[in-house]
């Protein structure tokens, strides 16, 4: 059972929320509760929310954290909520020193869940939400069966990544610029307009005019296509389109609703962890921290500070990035003069004494995602400094090995996997493919390919839900393949792209 | 306490032992090498328990990482970010599986219940009490093995700090006495039930690999149940031509004989070390032994099933004989058996042609629940 916070740490907490708003932090009220290692290994599963619907996956996921937590692997201090008020759930067996920094970090999150632009949309009464959301399910398994209720999950959850990633939020009316664009469609080609008629043949030759027609027309066909242009909520289009029974259609939505919900996240993972470490760290070490502390505070930031060669450690690279963008600003290390001087010298001892990191930084933590942070803050010195570098897989060898670390291939890389935020992009292109009623969909290919088993199974997940074949243009190793499965087998056929 | 997530977390469970009774057949005939083996867990690969989803293959993917290192310098394995790609080539594509870690007690367990075995009666009366060593505490005082190093230099530090004599450029940590901690436990008695299996093979020229490997993984399978039953579990390694000696597992597994084939020798043997070590009063004891069932003689049958009678099967919980099916065919000794101790409750018979009648074979050695 969740608990309130002890009376000392109360005191505790409206110290540090004290420092944390005396910096400027903006956050929704925060609610702390106090849970044992395998209530908060459970709330984990559930991805923060106690009161979600059932399933197994959530079993699964606790199952390997409390493995974790048993082999010592890896230890979860904290968990907040993107909600208002913020919900805070600080492990019980955690040391003083720990809850401290715990309080501190939880309020940088909820300062950026606050604020950050990415988030703006979300469900800020996600709890209630969440709540509703598996009373649904509930019912749903009352009057339809378990199996089939989770069955149906099973392959709503395989979809759950088909939503438009870069979209503001969750679109829940049709667009109205699409009737705008069918009614320019419509218009007459009369071709470029003469104020001379006597130059009309000149300036608009039968053969132009044929073209403007021929390509109207091409627009038109187009328009006849369904959907129109490519739709990258596919979890949308299946809900408008497929021919889903009443209960079906209901948790799909259930399932789109929550994976918008936890899209930003996704796509602030740096910068949110970073922020919040940023204040963790300022908060701790100019004001919270008493000197017998001071090792034990130095042990845990350094833990989840620390770094493996073969994974980028979100939490240190935004961390270090936000340190680096205050620095250079309260130096001036910015704009043209800066980007022009090549004299190293310079700009080791470059220092305006602007003062305006501080600014900088709420500003950045304000406007920004991971992909735009990481595009226009990382700099070629920082790329060094944090010794960064790019890996791979060498088939010769058999091992994953540094590849490179040049700063243009670096930051490509990185930028390449925040891309859609990890990933593939997959769009509906064709609801009656061949004619046939097939949905056709296509993955844009960036230069990697699917992973082909998962690829052919989340299919057949697809297939279900549209209960005609379905089909998959993509690239592997470089040539054009559309899979398919038809309800009944699997199939490849090569196609030209 | 009952946490809510206990009802998922049973429904994950039992998918996952849904999945693997489904392919138990398969695991069994694969023996120990269904799985990376750990201490007491294997992991075994579940196929289709990952939600799938339209995602990147790994190996094509490689990423950013930050440290040390000169280009070309490879990864440690573990280091690279969890993906599936890495340290799992020849799995080929179509059957992605996800790695579930299941403990030898668990997996006894499924076979227990597909098989429908049933448990076992203890028939050991006294209980061997053996102690284990549990840690609990940190001290000020110890013996130098049990030192704790991180405790300690966090102690050291943390004094060298508040005295002032800490130096960050040159932060050399020099523990005294007093800055040490030392791991503290206690001694937990623990009563177990005892139990020992003996096995004997047959290791003359007409046992070839293949009926080495099949008594291997019937073995393993073996061990699993009754470890599953008792608490301490024993194993002995008898192996025999025309003479028998006890050797350890690896050797049981690996050795090959020319001669000729005197079973007696083997069950004198298993005779003598139970009698030295073993009093069926606190233990239980099972002696399996394999072989193609060719004997020397009709005498030393005879001298076997006397030795059986009279002394052997009075003192064990169950006898058990697999017959293992050799190049040169079966031959008469299990019929032998059957003719003259087949009808004693606690002998089981079993005859094993191939990999696949591995499974029944089992069933016929651990279905009797004795």
């Amino acid at each position: 059972m969740p608990r309130s916070l002890t009376p000392r740490l109360e005191d505790l907490r409206k110290e540090i929320e004290g420092y944390a708003r005396g910096f400027g932090l903006d956050c929704f009220e925060t609610v702390f509760e106090i849970l044992s290692y395998d209530e908060l290994n459970m709330v984990a599963a559930y991805g923060g929310f106690p009161t979600r619907y059932p399933h197994w996956r959530w079993g699964m996921d606790y199952e390997q954290l409390s493995k974790g937590y048993e082999y010592g692997l890896s230890k979860i201090y904290e968990l907040v909520i993107n909600n208002d008020p913020c919900f805070a759930y600080l492990l019980e067996a955690n040391a003083e020193v720990d809850q401290k920094l715990v309080m501190a970090h939880v309020y940088g999150h909820c300062d950026f869940f606050k604020n950050n632009f990415s988030f703006r949309h979300t469900n800020r009464r996600m709890i209630d939400e969440m709540a509703n959301h598996a009373t649904r399910v509930r019912r749903w398994i009352d009057k339809i069966g378990v199996e089939k209720v989770e069955d149906f999950i099973d392959r709503c959850l395989s979809l759950e990544n088909l939503i438009d990633q870069h979209a503001p939020h969750i679109r829940r009316n049709p667009d109205p610029k699409l009737a705008e664009e069918q009614a320019k469609l419509n218009e007459r080609v009369e071709g470029i307009k003469v104020d001379r008629e006597y130059m009309r043949g000149y300036m608009n030759p039968r053969e132009f005019i044929d073209q403007q027609r021929k390509k109207v027309e091409d627009e038109k066909q187009k328009a006849k296509r369904f959907p129109e242009r490519p739709q990258r909520d596919v979890l949308a289009f299946l809900l408008d389109h497929a021919p889903l029974e009443e209960w079906e259609r209901d948790i799909l939505a259930i399932v789109r609703e929550e994976a918008y919900y936890f899209a930003p996240q996704g796509q602030t993972k740096i910068m949110n962890e970073g922020w919040a470490s940023f204040w963790h760290s300022t908060i701790m070490t100019t004001k919270a921290l008493k000197d017998h502390e001071i090792i034990d505070y130095a042990d845990h930031h350094s833990g989840t500070m620390g770094t493996q060669p073969g994974a980028l450690n979100p939490y240190k690279l935004g961390i270090e990035l936000f340190r680096d963008i205050e620095d250079r600003w309260n130096k001036g290390r910015f704009g043209k003069d800066w980007d022009e001087c090549d004299d190293l010298r310079a700009r080791r001892s470059w220092d305006k004494k602007l003062g305006l990191g501080r600014q900088k930084i709420f500003e950045v933590r304000k406007h920004y995602n991971d992909i735009t942070f990481i595009d226009e803050f990382l700099t070629a010195e920082f790329a060094i400094e944090q010794k960064l570098f790019v890996y791979g897989f060498n088939e010769k060898r058999n091992s994953w090995e540094i590849m490179d670390r040049e700063f243009r291939k670096v930051k490509n890389k990185l930028l390449q996997k925040l891309t859609n935020f990890g990933q593939p992009v997959i769009e509906v292109v064709d609801a009656n493919d061949e004619n046939r009623g097939e949905l056709r969909l296509a993955h844009k290919h960036d230069g990697l390919d699917l992973k082909g088993d998962y690829a052919r199974e989340t299919l057949r997940n697809v297939q279900s839900l549209w209960r005609r074949p379905v089909n998959l243009v993509t690239k592997v190793e470089g040539k054009g393949v559309m899979l398919r499965y038809d309800g009944q087998s699997h199939s490849d056929k090569k196609v030209e792209l | 306490m009952a946490l809510r997530i206990d009802q998922d977390h049973s429904r994950f469970k039992a998918i996952v032992r849904g999945k693997i009774k489904q392919n138990l057949r398969k695991y069994v005939q694969q023996g120990e090498m269904i799985g990376k083996k750990g201490k007491d867990t294997i992991s075994i690969p579940v196929p289709f328990i990952d939600v799938p989803h339209f995602k990147y293959g790994h190996k094509e993917q490689g990423g950013v990482g930050q440290g040390d290192g000169e280009i070309g310098q490879q990864l440690a394995p573990g280091n690279v970010e969890p993906g599936d790609g890495a340290g799992k080539a020849g799995q080929g594509e179509g059957e992605h599986s996800l790695e579930v870690d299941v403990s030898l007690d668990e997996l006894a367990q499924i076979l227990g219940e597909e098989l429908q075995l049933p448990n076992i009666q203890d028939r050991g009366s006294e209980k061997i009490v053996t102690t284990k060593i549990k840690y609990t505490g940190i001290h000020t005082i110890g013996p130098e093995s049990l030192r704790h190093f991180k405790r300690t230099y966090k102690q050291a530090l943390r004094r060298q700090i508040s005295m002032g004599t800490y130096d960050p450029k040159n932060p050399i940590i020099v523990p005294l006495r007093e800055d040490r901690r030392y791991r503290t436990y206690r001694l937990e008695n623990l009563p177990e039930t005892n139990a020992v299996i003996i096995y004997m093979m047959d290791v003359s020229g007409s046992m070839g690999d293949e009926q080495k490997e099949i008594v291997r993984i019937e073995s393993f399978w073996l061990d699993a149940w009754l470890r599953h039953q008792y608490k301490g579990l024993e194993t002995r390694y008898i192996i025999h031509d025309a003479v028998a000696r006890e050797v350890d597992r690896e050797t049981f597994f690996h050795t090959r004989e020319s001669g000729g084939t005197m079973i007696s020798s083997a069950y004198k043997l298993a005779r003598d070390i139970i009698k030295a070590e073993y009093p069926a009063s606190s233990w239980n004891i099972y002696p399996f032994h394999f072989s193609d069932g060719d004997n020397w003689s009709a005498d030393d049958t005879r001298l076997c099933i006397e030795l059986l009678k009279t002394e052997i099967l009075p003192q064990v919980n169950q006898f058990a004989y697999g017959q293992v099916e050799s190049p040169y065919g079966s031959g008469q000794f299990i019929k032998d058996l059957r003719e003259h101790v087949g009808e004693q409750t606690n002998v089981a018979l079993s005859e094993i042609a191939d990999k696949d009648a591995i499974y029944n074979s089992i069933k016929d050695f651990l279905g009797k629940g004795r």
